[in-house]
């Protein structure tokens, strides 16, 4: 127990003594959020009624949450280049402790920063629909975190060096979130792409997002609870598998 | 406390470590030699569960590395020849982190790491983040850290590198003083002669994954007939311990990370 406190307790340091990381969190999200409402926003109110901020505001949470901790995987990729990675290697503790600790640790990183743009969009004129929700939806964001932080670390236990770590962001994380139904809605889509998008894990964590924050969900509450919950189950015995086959 | 047993590490074709054989009795302090890219750091990534062996057997505290890894873990504490550092954490936590992970109770912790802080002088400095250390305090940290969970063997792999004189000796003595009292023992590769005439009980000098000797300093010094260790390390390896040869050296560190990319 102590032993995934103090991993999960050092990511969080790490990340708090460098302050570069509130501007890394804004950003991105934000950008989206500006661009693609005032971009997109009056075009969709036109076609369906509806205000897209309402609708748009889940997915940019999760984009917030889906990057940075995807991004914490790739520590293990810097811990190995820096050599740190070794202590914990030869340490009379289990992979799995460390593995559980780093995925938690990163996922708790990404909620922060997911809850700053929350924060962001409420500020900008975002309304819950039910607030008895909100728990909930905070449970959802953390579930979708920890999902993102698993897969960062089947990466970063597969990976050796830095820079294959940014193409793997390029073109196959963003594909992933570009490929689900954080920015547009499924209703209207072509059965092809509809499938695709269904089909994609991260679709169901933001229609759980989703559904408490706004307009009820898509696929259902039950559906979407299974099939992350699946597919972190898969990534997380994956992620400990593969980080236990590391050679220090 | 450690015995070896025809001991060997292949990579691919190339034969890093060739059936080594040594034992390292309780309390006695063991210099491992050789010039680069002997195996020194390869044999120790055995010894401490780190690389798998290709062949041979090994024990380290009475327990086989490859198949009782928790008990080797808990026996030994280690300075890896390169850093090993958190460096976004201060110097207090990157102990803090090491004294749970090894366990120890919050109060044995905050104790033992003043002790060992004071000894490497960074007690003054210790919520500074490390990567604002020079070379020479994160190797001081390393030491005190390694000593942290008090270990029963300590393995250095050139601990003492980029050290200045004076904090070479305080750590020699502080290291002498747990093996002395506490009968600590003590697995360390130097490039240093003059540290393994002073600290060694015994030394093997390793040339091309072999062992050529394995002695007591004086005894070896007797045979080649020569007055000073490193006259008898020319002796036996042909070469000098610092590799000055710059294109050899330049070969290996190429191919090391050639290696190291892939
Ligand atoms: N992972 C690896 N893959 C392939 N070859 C390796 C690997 N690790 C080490 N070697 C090779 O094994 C040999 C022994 O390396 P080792 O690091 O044990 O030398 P060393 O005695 O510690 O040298 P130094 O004094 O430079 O630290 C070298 O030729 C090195 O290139
Ligand atoms: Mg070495």
């Amino acid at each position: 127990m102590n032993v995934i406190y103090i991993i999960w307790l050092r990511q969080l340091k790490r990340d708090l003594h460098s302050r570069a990381w509130i501007i890394a969190a804004f950003g991105q999200p934000v950008m989206y959020l500006l661009a693609l409402t005032f971009g997109f926003g009056p075009f969709y109110q036109k076609a369906s009624g509806l205000n897209y901020l309402q609708f748009l505001v889940p997915g940019v949470i999760s984009m917030g949450i889906i990057f940075p901790a995807v991004l914490s995987g790739m520590e293990i990729v810097w811990d190995r280049q820096f050599g740190f990675l070794k202590e914990t290697l030869v340490a009379p503790v289990s992979r799995f402790k460390i593995v559980l600790g780093r995925i938690l640790g990163g996922a708790t990183l990404a909620l922060i920063r997911g809850m700053l743009v929350f924060i962001f969009c409420l500020a900008l004129g975002f309304r819950i629909e039910n607030t008895a929700l909100l728990p909930v939806a905070f449970a959802w964001m953390f579930f979708i975190a920890v999902f993102c932080a698993s897969i960062g670390t089947v990466i970063g236990s597969l990976l050796e060096d830095i820079q294959s770590f940014q193409l793997m962001m390029n073109f196959f994380i963003m594909p992933f979130f570009l490929f689900s139904n954080a920015l547009f809605p499924l209703d209207r889509l072509p059965q092809g792409m509809r499938t695709i998008v269904s089909l994609n894990p991260l679709s169901h964590g933001i229609d759980g997002l989703r559904g408490s924050l706004t307009h009820g969900f898509f696929f259902g509450a039950g559906a979407d609870l299974c099939v992350l919950g699946i597919f972190t189950a898969i990534l997380f015995i994956l992620a400990s598998y593969l980080f236990s086959l590391i050679e220090p | 406390m450690i015995e070896v047993y025809e001991l060997s590490k292949k990579f691919g074709d190339f034969c890093a470590v060739d059936r080594v054989s040594f034992s390292v009795p309780e309390g006695v302090i063991f210099g491992f030699l050789g010039p680069n890219g002997a195996g020194k750091t390869t044999t120790i990534r055995m010894l401490t569960t780190m690389l798998r062996p290709t062949g041979g057997r090994m024990l380290v505290d009475g327990h086989d590395p490859v198949k009782e890894q928790y008990q080797v873990r808990r026996s030994f504490g280690i300075v890896f020849q390169d850093p090993s550092l958190d460096e976004e954490l201060t110097a207090f936590e990157n102990m803090d982190f090491h004294g749970v992970l090894y366990g120890l109770p919050s109060w044995e912790r905050r104790q033992n790491i003043e002790k060992l802080l004071c000894l490497v002088e960074l007690e003054e400095r210790q919520d500074e983040l490390v990567k604002f250390f020079s070379t020479g305090m994160k190797r001081r940290l390393e030491v005190a850290r390694a000593l942290l969970h008090q270990p029963k063997i300590l393995f250095l792999d050139e601990p003492t590198l980029g050290l200045d004189p004076q904090t070479r000796k305080r750590i020699w003595d502080y290291i002498k003083d747990l093996n002395q009292g506490q009968k600590l023992t003590v697995f360390f590769t130097t490039h240093y002669l003059d540290e393994v005439e002073r600290a060694a009980d015994q030394i093997a000098i390793i040339d091309q994954g072999r062992i050529i000797v394995n002695d007591t300093p004086s005894n070896i010094k007797n045979k080649t007939g020569s007055s000073s260790l490193e006259d008898a390390f020319i002796l036996l390896t042909g070469k000098v311990i610092r590799d000055e040869d710059p294109s050899a050296m330049d070969r290996m560190r190429l191919r090391r990370k050639f290696r190291r990319k892939r």
